[in-house]
Protein backbone atom coordinates (compact mmCIF):
# COMPACT_ATOMS: atom_id res chain seq x y z
CA UNK A 1 0.00 0.00 0.00
CA UNK A 2 1.25 3.45 -0.83
CA UNK A 3 0.62 6.07 1.72
CA UNK A 4 -0.17 9.63 0.92
CA UNK A 5 1.62 10.78 4.02
CA UNK A 6 4.62 9.39 5.78
CA UNK A 7 6.32 11.23 8.55
CA UNK A 8 10.05 11.50 8.03
CA UNK A 9 12.77 12.34 10.52
CA UNK A 10 14.19 15.75 9.70
CA UNK A 11 17.64 15.43 8.22
CA UNK A 12 20.56 17.41 9.50
CA UNK A 13 22.50 19.24 6.79
CA UNK A 14 25.60 17.27 5.79
CA UNK A 15 28.03 19.99 6.70
CA UNK A 16 26.79 20.30 10.27
CA UNK A 17 28.83 18.15 12.59
CA UNK A 18 27.11 16.42 15.46
CA UNK A 19 28.74 14.14 17.93
CA UNK A 20 27.64 11.73 20.62
CA UNK A 21 28.52 12.50 24.21
CA UNK A 22 28.30 10.18 27.19
CA UNK A 23 28.30 12.00 30.49
CA UNK A 24 27.75 10.83 34.04
CA UNK A 25 25.65 13.50 35.63
CA UNK A 26 24.88 13.27 39.35
CA UNK A 27 25.83 9.59 39.20
CA UNK A 28 23.48 8.82 36.30
CA UNK A 29 24.75 7.91 32.81
CA UNK A 30 23.33 10.10 30.06
CA UNK A 31 23.98 10.24 26.34
CA UNK A 32 23.12 12.90 23.78
CA UNK A 33 23.77 13.74 20.14
CA UNK A 34 24.89 17.36 20.05
CA UNK A 35 26.55 20.05 17.97
CA UNK A 36 30.01 20.82 19.33
CA UNK A 37 29.11 24.47 19.88
CA UNK A 38 26.51 23.52 22.48
CA UNK A 39 27.63 24.81 25.86
CA UNK A 40 27.63 22.52 28.87
CA UNK A 41 25.19 24.85 30.68
CA UNK A 42 22.69 24.48 27.84
CA UNK A 43 23.03 20.70 27.65
CA UNK A 44 22.38 20.49 31.38
CA UNK A 45 19.42 22.89 31.38
CA UNK A 46 17.73 22.38 28.01
CA UNK A 47 18.93 18.89 27.16
CA UNK A 48 18.86 17.09 30.50
CA UNK A 49 16.23 19.45 31.98
CA UNK A 50 18.23 20.00 35.13
CA UNK A 51 17.30 23.63 35.58
CA UNK A 52 18.99 24.12 38.94
CA UNK A 53 22.08 25.28 37.07
CA UNK A 54 21.48 28.95 36.27
CA UNK A 55 22.96 31.02 33.49
CA UNK A 56 23.46 34.51 34.81
CA UNK A 57 25.85 36.73 32.91
CA UNK A 58 26.72 34.24 30.14
CA UNK A 59 30.15 35.95 29.93
CA UNK A 60 32.26 34.00 32.47
CA UNK A 61 31.87 36.61 35.20
CA UNK A 62 29.15 35.65 37.66
CA UNK A 63 29.60 31.96 38.49
CA UNK A 64 25.84 31.19 38.70
CA UNK A 65 26.35 28.36 36.19
CA UNK A 66 29.11 26.70 38.24
CA UNK A 67 29.03 22.88 38.20
CA UNK A 68 31.66 20.34 39.19
CA UNK A 69 33.50 18.68 36.32
CA UNK A 70 35.33 15.67 37.75
CA UNK A 71 35.01 17.35 41.15
CA UNK A 72 36.49 20.72 40.12
CA UNK A 73 34.31 23.81 39.82
CA UNK A 74 33.88 25.14 36.26
CA UNK A 75 31.66 27.78 34.73
CA UNK A 76 29.42 25.61 32.56
CA UNK A 77 28.70 28.54 30.22
CA UNK A 78 32.40 28.48 29.33
CA UNK A 79 32.91 24.78 28.63
CA UNK A 80 31.60 23.08 25.48
CA UNK A 81 29.34 20.15 26.30
CA UNK A 82 31.41 17.95 24.00
CA UNK A 83 34.38 18.53 26.32
CA UNK A 84 32.51 16.79 29.14
CA UNK A 85 32.29 13.60 27.09
CA UNK A 86 33.44 10.70 29.26
CA UNK A 87 33.57 12.88 32.35
CA UNK A 88 31.56 13.26 35.53
CA UNK A 89 29.37 16.31 36.17
CA UNK A 90 27.76 17.29 39.47
CA UNK A 91 24.99 19.88 39.51
CA UNK A 92 23.00 21.25 42.43
CA UNK A 93 20.46 18.45 41.88
CA UNK A 94 23.23 16.02 42.85
CA UNK A 95 23.61 17.44 46.37
CA UNK A 96 20.42 16.36 48.14
CA UNK A 97 19.23 12.78 48.45
CA UNK A 98 15.55 11.87 48.20
CA UNK A 99 15.16 12.12 51.96
CA UNK A 100 17.55 14.81 53.13
CA UNK A 101 19.35 17.97 52.16
CA UNK A 102 23.10 18.09 51.81
CA UNK A 103 24.78 19.79 54.81
CA UNK A 104 25.72 22.69 52.52
CA UNK A 105 22.06 23.16 51.61
CA UNK A 106 21.12 22.93 55.29
CA UNK A 107 23.76 25.55 56.05
CA UNK A 108 22.27 27.96 53.50
CA UNK A 109 18.81 27.31 54.95
CA UNK A 110 19.84 27.70 58.58
CA UNK A 111 21.97 30.80 58.07
CA UNK A 112 19.64 32.46 55.58
CA UNK A 113 22.42 32.27 52.98
CA UNK A 114 20.20 33.35 50.12
CA UNK A 115 17.65 35.96 49.22
CA UNK A 116 16.61 35.70 45.55
CA UNK A 117 18.45 32.40 45.22
CA UNK A 118 19.74 32.89 41.69
CA UNK A 119 23.44 32.60 42.57
CA UNK A 120 22.86 29.88 45.18
CA UNK A 121 23.44 26.72 43.07
CA UNK A 122 26.81 28.06 41.92
CA UNK A 123 27.71 29.17 45.44
CA UNK A 124 26.92 25.73 46.83
CA UNK A 125 29.00 23.90 44.24
CA UNK A 126 31.99 26.19 44.78
CA UNK A 127 31.51 25.55 48.50
CA UNK A 128 31.40 21.79 47.91
CA UNK A 129 34.64 21.89 45.94
CA UNK A 130 36.26 23.84 48.78
CA UNK A 131 35.00 21.55 51.57
CA UNK A 132 35.94 18.39 49.66
CA UNK A 133 39.51 19.68 49.62
CA UNK A 134 39.62 21.58 52.91
CA UNK A 135 37.09 20.38 55.51
CA UNK A 136 38.11 23.04 58.04
CA UNK A 137 38.46 26.35 56.18
CA UNK A 138 38.90 29.74 57.81
CA UNK A 139 36.50 32.56 56.99
CA UNK A 140 39.12 34.05 54.67
CA UNK A 141 39.51 30.76 52.83
CA UNK A 142 35.73 30.56 52.33
CA UNK A 143 35.63 34.11 50.99
CA UNK A 144 38.55 33.35 48.69
CA UNK A 145 36.95 30.14 47.37
CA UNK A 146 33.66 31.92 46.66
CA UNK A 147 35.27 34.98 45.07
CA UNK A 148 34.32 33.78 41.58
CA UNK A 149 30.62 33.69 42.48
CA UNK A 150 28.73 36.97 42.50
CA UNK A 151 25.69 37.65 44.69
CA UNK A 152 23.71 40.86 44.27
CA UNK A 153 21.46 40.39 47.32
CA UNK A 154 23.13 39.22 50.46
CA UNK A 155 26.38 41.09 50.80
CA UNK A 156 27.92 37.62 51.25
CA UNK A 157 27.83 37.68 55.09
CA UNK A 158 25.29 34.89 55.47
CA UNK A 159 26.70 32.89 52.56
CA UNK A 160 30.06 32.74 54.32
CA UNK A 161 28.35 31.81 57.60
CA UNK A 162 26.36 29.11 55.77
CA UNK A 163 29.51 27.50 54.38
CA UNK A 164 31.30 27.64 57.74
CA UNK A 165 28.26 26.04 59.39
CA UNK A 166 28.12 23.35 56.71
CA UNK A 167 31.82 22.65 57.24
CA UNK A 168 31.24 22.21 60.98
CA UNK A 169 28.26 19.93 60.28
CA UNK A 170 30.26 17.83 57.87
CA UNK A 171 33.01 17.47 60.46
CA UNK A 172 30.33 16.29 62.90
CA UNK A 173 30.71 19.34 65.17
CA UNK A 174 27.26 20.86 64.79
CA UNK B 1 24.79 32.98 23.70
CA UNK B 2 26.01 30.45 21.16
CA UNK B 3 29.20 30.70 19.18
CA UNK B 4 29.07 30.41 15.38
CA UNK B 5 29.09 26.89 14.04
CA UNK B 6 32.51 25.22 13.92
CA UNK B 7 33.92 21.76 13.39
CA UNK B 8 35.50 20.12 16.41
CA UNK B 9 38.28 17.59 16.75
CA UNK B 10 39.96 16.30 19.90
CA UNK B 11 43.21 14.54 18.93
CA UNK B 12 45.10 12.45 21.46
CA UNK B 13 48.67 13.30 20.44
CA UNK B 14 50.55 16.50 19.66
CA UNK B 15 51.60 15.16 16.26
CA UNK B 16 47.99 14.47 15.35
CA UNK B 17 46.98 17.95 16.53
CA UNK B 18 49.72 19.57 14.41
CA UNK B 19 48.66 17.54 11.38
CA UNK B 20 45.10 18.78 11.86
CA UNK B 21 46.26 22.40 12.17
CA UNK B 22 48.33 21.99 8.98
CA UNK B 23 45.43 20.57 6.98
CA UNK B 24 42.52 22.63 8.29
CA UNK B 25 41.60 26.14 7.22
CA UNK B 26 41.07 28.71 9.95
CA UNK B 27 41.69 26.46 12.95
CA UNK B 28 42.22 27.49 16.58
CA UNK B 29 43.67 25.44 19.42
CA UNK B 30 41.31 25.02 22.38
CA UNK B 31 43.07 24.50 25.74
CA UNK B 32 41.37 25.96 28.86
CA UNK B 33 39.01 28.00 26.71
CA UNK B 34 38.48 30.66 29.36
CA UNK B 35 39.29 33.46 26.92
CA UNK B 36 38.56 31.75 23.60
CA UNK B 37 35.04 30.52 24.45
CA UNK B 38 33.81 33.92 25.72
CA UNK B 39 35.31 35.54 22.61
CA UNK B 40 33.53 32.99 20.39
CA UNK B 41 30.24 33.56 22.21
CA UNK B 42 30.59 37.31 21.69
CA UNK B 43 31.52 36.55 18.04
CA UNK B 44 34.86 38.36 18.35
CA UNK B 45 36.40 35.05 17.27
CA UNK B 46 34.74 32.79 14.69
CA UNK B 47 37.17 29.97 13.90
CA UNK B 48 35.88 27.42 11.39
CA UNK B 49 37.68 24.63 13.23
CA UNK B 50 38.61 23.94 16.82
CA UNK B 51 41.37 21.53 17.74
CA UNK B 52 40.81 20.63 21.40
CA UNK B 53 44.11 19.56 23.00
CA UNK B 54 42.58 18.56 26.36
CA UNK B 55 42.66 14.86 25.48
CA UNK B 56 46.42 14.86 24.84
CA UNK B 57 48.08 13.17 27.83
CA UNK B 58 51.07 14.43 29.84
CA UNK B 59 50.78 18.16 29.14
CA UNK B 60 49.63 19.21 32.61
CA UNK B 61 53.06 19.33 34.26
CA UNK B 62 55.10 22.06 35.88
CA UNK B 63 58.55 21.10 37.09
CA UNK B 64 62.06 22.24 37.92
CA UNK B 65 64.69 20.60 35.70
CA UNK B 66 68.14 19.56 36.89
CA UNK B 67 69.71 22.35 34.82
CA UNK B 68 67.78 24.89 36.93
CA UNK B 69 65.23 25.75 34.25
CA UNK B 70 61.52 25.51 34.98
CA UNK B 71 58.99 24.09 32.54
CA UNK B 72 55.22 24.43 32.35
CA UNK B 73 53.21 22.20 30.01
CA UNK B 74 50.41 23.40 27.72
CA UNK B 75 47.65 21.96 29.93
CA UNK B 76 48.97 23.15 33.29
CA UNK B 77 46.02 25.04 34.80
CA UNK B 78 46.28 28.24 36.83
CA UNK B 79 44.93 26.26 39.82
CA UNK B 80 47.74 23.68 39.47
CA UNK B 81 50.21 26.53 39.93
CA UNK B 82 48.22 28.16 42.73
CA UNK B 83 48.19 24.88 44.67
CA UNK B 84 51.71 23.83 43.70
CA UNK B 85 54.03 22.53 46.42
CA UNK B 86 57.17 23.43 44.46
CA UNK B 87 56.41 26.69 42.68
CA UNK B 88 57.16 29.08 45.58
CA UNK B 89 60.60 27.64 46.18
CA UNK B 90 61.67 27.86 42.50
CA UNK B 91 59.62 30.71 41.04
CA UNK B 92 58.42 33.12 43.74
CA UNK B 93 57.15 35.60 41.15
CA UNK B 94 54.83 33.01 39.59
CA UNK B 95 53.69 31.86 43.03
CA UNK B 96 52.76 35.47 43.87
CA UNK B 97 50.82 35.90 40.62
CA UNK B 98 48.98 32.55 40.54
CA UNK B 99 46.24 33.43 43.07
CA UNK B 100 45.62 36.78 41.33
CA UNK B 101 44.77 35.37 37.89
CA UNK B 102 41.04 35.72 37.12
CA UNK B 103 38.86 34.03 39.79
CA UNK B 104 39.01 30.58 41.44
CA UNK B 105 36.56 28.94 39.02
CA UNK B 106 38.29 30.23 35.91
CA UNK B 107 41.61 29.12 37.43
CA UNK B 108 40.52 25.47 37.54
CA UNK B 109 40.15 25.48 33.77
CA UNK B 110 42.37 28.17 32.22
CA UNK B 111 45.98 27.38 31.36
CA UNK B 112 49.26 29.24 31.83
CA UNK B 113 50.47 28.70 28.26
CA UNK B 114 47.04 29.54 26.84
CA UNK B 115 47.04 32.82 28.71
CA UNK B 116 50.43 33.78 27.24
CA UNK B 117 49.19 32.79 23.75
CA UNK B 118 46.03 34.84 24.15
CA UNK B 119 48.39 37.86 24.35
CA UNK B 120 45.89 40.06 26.13
CA UNK B 121 47.70 43.21 27.37
CA UNK B 122 45.76 42.51 30.58
CA UNK B 123 47.23 39.00 30.92
CA UNK B 124 49.16 38.40 34.14
CA UNK B 125 51.34 35.54 32.99
CA UNK B 126 52.84 37.28 29.97
CA UNK B 127 54.18 40.05 32.25
CA UNK B 128 55.69 37.43 34.55
CA UNK B 129 57.30 35.65 31.62
CA UNK B 130 58.74 38.90 30.29
CA UNK B 131 60.19 39.67 33.74
CA UNK B 132 61.68 36.16 34.00
CA UNK B 133 63.11 36.17 30.47
CA UNK B 134 60.96 33.13 29.71
CA UNK B 135 60.19 31.52 26.36
CA UNK B 136 57.46 29.59 24.63
CA UNK B 137 58.31 26.33 22.90
CA UNK B 138 56.31 26.10 19.67
CA UNK B 139 55.99 22.76 17.92
CA UNK B 140 55.09 22.54 14.23
CA UNK B 141 55.40 20.07 11.36
CA UNK B 142 59.17 20.77 11.19
CA UNK B 143 59.88 20.34 14.88
CA UNK B 144 60.26 22.71 17.80
CA UNK B 145 61.48 26.28 18.13
CA UNK B 146 61.92 28.35 21.26
CA UNK B 147 60.68 31.95 21.18
CA UNK B 148 61.37 34.46 24.00
CA UNK B 149 58.03 35.82 25.24
CA UNK B 150 59.14 39.41 24.62
CA UNK B 151 59.33 38.51 20.89
CA UNK B 152 56.47 35.98 20.99
CA UNK B 153 53.81 38.60 21.64
CA UNK B 154 53.75 40.80 18.55
CA UNK B 155 50.79 43.01 19.46
CA UNK B 156 47.48 43.01 21.30
CA UNK B 157 45.98 39.50 21.01
CA UNK B 158 48.64 38.64 18.43
CA UNK B 159 51.62 36.31 18.57
CA UNK B 160 54.22 35.05 16.10
CA UNK B 161 52.87 31.49 16.38
CA UNK B 162 52.34 30.02 12.89
CA UNK B 163 48.93 28.55 12.01
CA UNK B 164 50.30 24.99 12.17
CA UNK B 165 52.22 25.43 15.43
CA UNK B 166 51.13 24.63 18.97
CA UNK B 167 52.66 26.29 22.05
CA UNK B 168 53.50 23.08 23.88
CA UNK B 169 55.49 24.44 26.80
CA UNK B 170 56.71 27.53 28.64
CA UNK B 171 60.34 27.58 29.75
CA UNK B 172 61.90 29.82 32.38
CA UNK B 173 65.69 29.95 32.42
CA UNK B 174 67.79 29.00 35.45
CA UNK B 175 68.44 31.72 38.04
CA UNK B 176 71.81 33.43 38.32
CA UNK B 177 71.98 33.05 42.08
CA UNK B 178 68.84 33.05 44.19
CA UNK B 179 65.62 34.04 42.48
CA UNK B 180 63.20 36.35 44.27
CA UNK B 181 60.52 38.73 43.11
CA UNK B 182 56.84 39.41 43.31
CA UNK B 183 53.65 40.42 41.56
CA UNK B 184 51.23 43.13 42.62
CA UNK B 185 47.92 43.77 40.91
CA UNK B 186 45.27 46.39 41.55
CA UNK B 187 41.80 45.22 40.60
CA UNK B 188 38.45 46.73 41.54
CA UNK B 189 37.09 43.29 42.40
CA UNK B 190 38.17 39.69 42.01
CA UNK B 191 38.16 38.58 38.39
CA UNK B 192 38.15 42.07 36.94
CA UNK B 193 40.90 43.09 34.59
CA UNK B 194 43.80 44.83 36.31
CA UNK B 195 43.76 48.60 36.69
CA UNK B 196 47.52 48.05 36.62
CA UNK B 197 49.91 45.32 37.70
CA UNK B 198 53.66 44.82 37.89
CA UNK B 199 55.90 41.74 37.84
CA UNK B 200 59.44 42.05 39.19
CA UNK B 201 62.00 39.25 39.09
CA UNK B 202 65.39 39.54 40.82
CA UNK B 203 68.26 37.08 40.72
CA UNK B 204 70.40 37.84 43.79
CA UNK B 205 73.83 36.67 44.85
CA UNK B 206 75.60 37.95 47.96
CA UNK B 207 73.16 40.84 48.25
CA UNK B 208 73.88 42.00 44.70
CA UNK B 209 71.38 41.91 41.83
CA UNK B 210 72.80 39.63 39.12
CA UNK B 211 69.83 39.79 36.82
CA UNK B 212 66.46 41.51 36.88
CA UNK B 213 63.31 41.80 34.82
CA UNK B 214 60.17 43.91 35.02
CA UNK B 215 56.94 43.25 33.12
CA UNK B 216 53.87 45.49 33.28
CA UNK B 217 50.22 44.46 32.88
CA UNK B 218 47.32 46.54 31.61
CA UNK B 219 49.21 49.78 31.05
CA UNK B 220 49.70 49.73 27.29
CA UNK B 221 48.56 48.18 24.01
CA UNK B 222 50.54 45.05 24.91
CA UNK B 223 52.53 43.58 27.77
CA UNK B 224 55.34 46.00 28.55
CA UNK B 225 58.92 44.96 29.03
CA UNK B 226 60.40 47.67 31.27
CA UNK B 227 63.95 46.69 30.39
CA UNK B 228 65.59 50.04 31.24
CA UNK B 229 64.07 49.93 34.70
CA UNK B 230 65.33 46.37 35.19
CA UNK B 231 68.83 47.26 33.97
CA UNK B 232 68.99 50.07 36.52
CA UNK B 233 68.78 47.41 39.23
CA UNK B 234 71.48 45.08 37.90
CA UNK B 235 74.75 45.29 39.82
CA UNK B 236 73.16 47.24 42.67
CA UNK B 237 72.41 46.14 46.20
CA UNK B 238 68.94 47.66 45.91
CA UNK B 239 69.88 50.93 47.58
CA UNK B 240 66.92 53.30 48.09
CA UNK B 241 67.91 55.70 45.28
CA UNK B 242 68.38 52.79 42.83
CA UNK B 243 64.95 51.39 43.65
CA UNK B 244 63.39 54.81 43.28
CA UNK B 245 65.06 55.30 39.90
CA UNK B 246 63.90 51.86 38.66
CA UNK B 247 60.34 52.61 39.79
CA UNK B 248 60.42 55.92 37.89
CA UNK B 249 61.78 54.23 34.76
CA UNK B 250 59.09 51.53 34.95
CA UNK B 251 56.37 54.19 35.19
CA UNK B 252 57.95 55.98 32.22
CA UNK B 253 57.97 52.72 30.21
CA UNK B 254 54.24 52.27 30.71
CA UNK B 255 51.82 53.93 28.31
CA UNK B 256 48.42 53.62 29.99
CA UNK B 257 45.18 55.11 28.78
CA UNK B 258 42.74 56.73 31.13
CA UNK B 259 39.46 54.83 31.43
CA UNK B 260 36.78 53.94 33.98
CA UNK B 261 39.45 52.21 36.08
CA UNK B 262 41.52 55.36 36.49
CA UNK B 263 43.44 58.11 34.72
CA UNK B 264 46.70 57.50 32.89
CA UNK B 265 48.54 59.48 35.56
CA UNK B 266 47.00 57.36 38.31
CA UNK B 267 48.01 54.12 36.58
CA UNK B 268 51.58 55.36 36.13
CA UNK B 269 51.67 56.19 39.81
CA UNK B 270 50.49 52.66 40.64
CA UNK B 271 53.27 51.18 38.52
CA UNK B 272 56.02 53.13 40.26
CA UNK B 273 54.51 52.36 43.68
CA UNK B 274 54.15 48.63 42.91
CA UNK B 275 57.69 48.25 41.54
CA UNK B 276 59.26 49.81 44.61
CA UNK B 277 56.87 47.99 46.96
CA UNK B 278 57.72 44.58 45.48
CA UNK B 279 61.44 45.27 45.91
CA UNK B 280 61.00 46.53 49.49
CA UNK B 281 58.94 43.40 50.30
CA UNK B 282 61.75 41.23 48.88
CA UNK B 283 64.31 43.05 51.03
CA UNK B 284 62.16 42.67 54.17
CA UNK B 285 61.76 38.95 53.52
CA UNK B 286 65.54 38.56 53.07
CA UNK B 287 66.21 40.42 56.32
CA UNK B 288 63.89 38.02 58.15
CA UNK B 289 65.78 35.04 56.73
CA UNK B 290 69.18 36.55 57.60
Amino acid sequence: MTSLFEELQPTIADDIQTTRVDIRINGESKAAQIEPRLLLAHLIRNGFRLTGTHTGCDTTNCGACTVLLDGAPVKSCTVFAVQANGHEVTTVEGLATASELHPIQEGFKDEHGLQCGFCTPGMMLSAKALLDENPNPTEDEVRWALSGNLCRCTGYQNIVKAVLRAAAKMRGEA
Amino acid sequence: MYPSRFRYQAPTSIEEAIALLSSLEDAKVLAGGQSLIPMMKLRFANPANLVDINNIPDLGYHRAETDGSFRIGALCRHADLEKSKILGEHQPLLAAAAPLVADPIVRTRGTFVGSVCHADPQGDWASCMVALGGSIVAQGPNGKRTIPVKDFVSGPFTTVLAHDEIAVEAVIPAAQGTRTGGYLKLERRVGDFATAAAAVSLDMSGGVVKDAGIGLTGVGPQTINASEAAEALIGSSLEDDVVERAAELAAAASSPQGDHRGSAEYKRHIISTFVSRIIVNVQRAEMQVA
